[in-house]
């Protein structure tokens, strides 16, 4: 567990298999906060605090109650719960200091919630690491990864306001093939091997 | 038993959790309490929710927070009718003043086969573009550009652009003023809802420019203002102007104007310009289909 270990993590959770154009996940608030730069970070900034903090908890209730107990079983509700409350607590945090984002995020803040990114990223820090420090980064960097995402896609979507396409193509059609474009373009990054330490 | 066991604990710690997290939000909850004034969300639910802007705050939240907190009138919304600003006004128990319904008007009418072009344009189809392009295509440096971010700008869908000039449908236009701030041109006015007369050109140009260029201009003879029986028509710039204050409706202007750019609802109909008014039905557009037949 050392920090070239951390940092190979991190790298492969932002990059090589980031949430959205790799692992497909968190495509709801991707496509529905991605209109206006400034909305997506703040949306990439609020799914970084609940993803990195549910990762901390889960993993923790996953490790020291879950396990002992052999309530494994449970997981999906035990950790859908931590999620849940974190995101009513950053609702309530935003509401009261950061109204303006409050009222951007509008409907995707408590979708959050059932935001696949953040119950995927949980899941699968339970499956493939073994200590908290570990499970937490993982969390972090795939939020980070989710936010590079939708800034990218934020600005491409800025752009495409001022493209013409055929009418049929107009709005979602077209928004969602810029969509696959960025995800093709991120699958350069996949032949990439991990296992052979580049640090 | 281990199966008991396994339930018991579940249930135990499943308890433990919801009432600790229970108790964490609603610690939080008073934490970060927000105080809100009931009225808002009264307010608000009598505003139309089309965030148009007309009222000059960026959201019908912002204005019903403002109407609220007494800042704005309680008629400040341009959408809503006469009922819904009695019914605010009781919400905030004031009276309602009466409001004047008031419309878009395109002061230009020089469409394609009238106006001529001094370049053709093949750029984004969208007025902020092509204006940059020495001033749009139109040879007339205030006219129409004719593509439409007017329309596109529309949240009622309320204008369309017919043969190279922008075009209201009057019925469907709640006079939010959304058009008249995205016209790169500025040649868009709201005038009164029950407005009779218009003068459709904005050319401040000498009359012998504007005839070189365009066959329904204002040239500025004054013919309109030296017979106006109540004094309501100005000419400054070489282009007449109509205070509708004073406007009687009677129609002389129009039968005096010798480039017939004096339009009327009338008028409008003998020429096979439809620009979208035909009886002037003051029932605020709410029975009009959107994107009627006339732009077909």
């Amino acid at each position: 567990m050392d920090l070239a270990n951390l940092l190979l993590i991190a790298f492969s959770a932002i990059i090589v298999e980031n949430f959205i154009f790799s692992r497909f996940l968190g495509v709801c608030p991707f496509l529905g906060v991605s209109n206006n730069p400034s909305t997506a970070f703040g949306m990439g900034l609020a799914v970084t605090f609940v993803i990195t903090i549910s990762n901390l908890m889960t993993f923790g209730i996953n490790e020291l109650i879950l396990k002992p107990y052999r309530l494994e079983f449970l997981q999906t509700i035990a950790f859908i719960l931590v999620i849940a409350v974190l995101v009513q607590l950053l609702e309530m945090f935003l509401k009261r200091f950061v109204p303006v984002l409050y009222h951007a995020l509008g409907i995707y803040l408590p979708l959050i919630t059932t935001n696949c990114a953040v119950l995927g990223a949980a899941l699968l820090a339970v499956e493939s690491y073994t200590s908290v420090l570990e499970a937490t980064v993982f969390g972090f960097a795939s939020a980070i990864g989710f936010l590079v995402a939708i800034l990218i896609f934020a600005g491409v979507r800025e752009r495409l306001v001022f493209a013409d396409p055929p009418k049929s193509f107009g709005g979602m059609p077209i928004t969602l093939i810029a969509a696959g474009l960025c995800a093709m373009a991120f699958s350069g990054f996949s032949g990439i091997d991990l296992t052979k330490s580049i640090f | 038993m281990p199966d008991l066991m396994t339930i018991l604990y579940a249930a135990m710690w499943f308890l433990l959790f919801g009432g600790l997290f229970g108790a964490a939000l609603a610690v939080c909850s008073k934490v970060f309490y927000v105080k809100t004034d009931p009225k808002i969300e009264e307010v608000r639910a009598l505003l139309p929710g089309a965030n148009c802007g007309g009222c000059g705050f960026s959201s019908c939240d912002a204005c019903a927070e403002a109407i609220a907190g007494g800042k704005a009138s309680v008629i400040a919304c341009t959408v809503a009718d006469d009922e819904a600003h009695e019914k605010i006004a009781a919400a905030m128990g004031q009276k309602a003043e009466k409001s004047v319904r008031r419309r878009a008007q395109v002061m230009c009418s020089g469409t394609c086969d009238l106006a001529q072009k001094k370049y053709l344009y093949d750029g984004a189809q969208d007025c902020v573009s092509a204006i940059r392009l020495a001033g749009g295509a139109k040879t007339c440096p205030y006219g129409c550009i004719g593509l439409g971010s007017c329309a596109a700008a529309c949240k009622f869908q309320a204008i369309h652009v017919i043969n190279g000039v922008a075009a209201i449908d009057y019925h469907a236009c709640i006079g939010c003023g959304t058009c008249v701030r995205t016209c790169p041109k500025g040649i868009i006015e709201l005038i009164p809802f029950d407005a009779k007369h218009w003068v459709g050109c904005k050319s401040r140009d000498k009359g012998s420019a504007v005839r070189s260029y365009c066959e329904v201009g204002c040239i500025g003879c004054k013919l309109c203002e030296k017979n106006c029986p109540s004094g309501a028509i100005t000419v400054t710039d070489s282009v007449a102007h109509i205070d509708y204050e004073k406007c009687t409706g009677c129609g002389i202007c129009e039968e005096k104007c010798p480039r017939k750019i004096i339009w009327s609802g009338e008028s409008q109909k003998a020429d096979g310009i439809i620009r979208g008014d035909e009886d002037l039905n003051p029932d605020h557009g709410k029975n009009a289909p959107v994107n009627n037949e006339k732009d077909a």
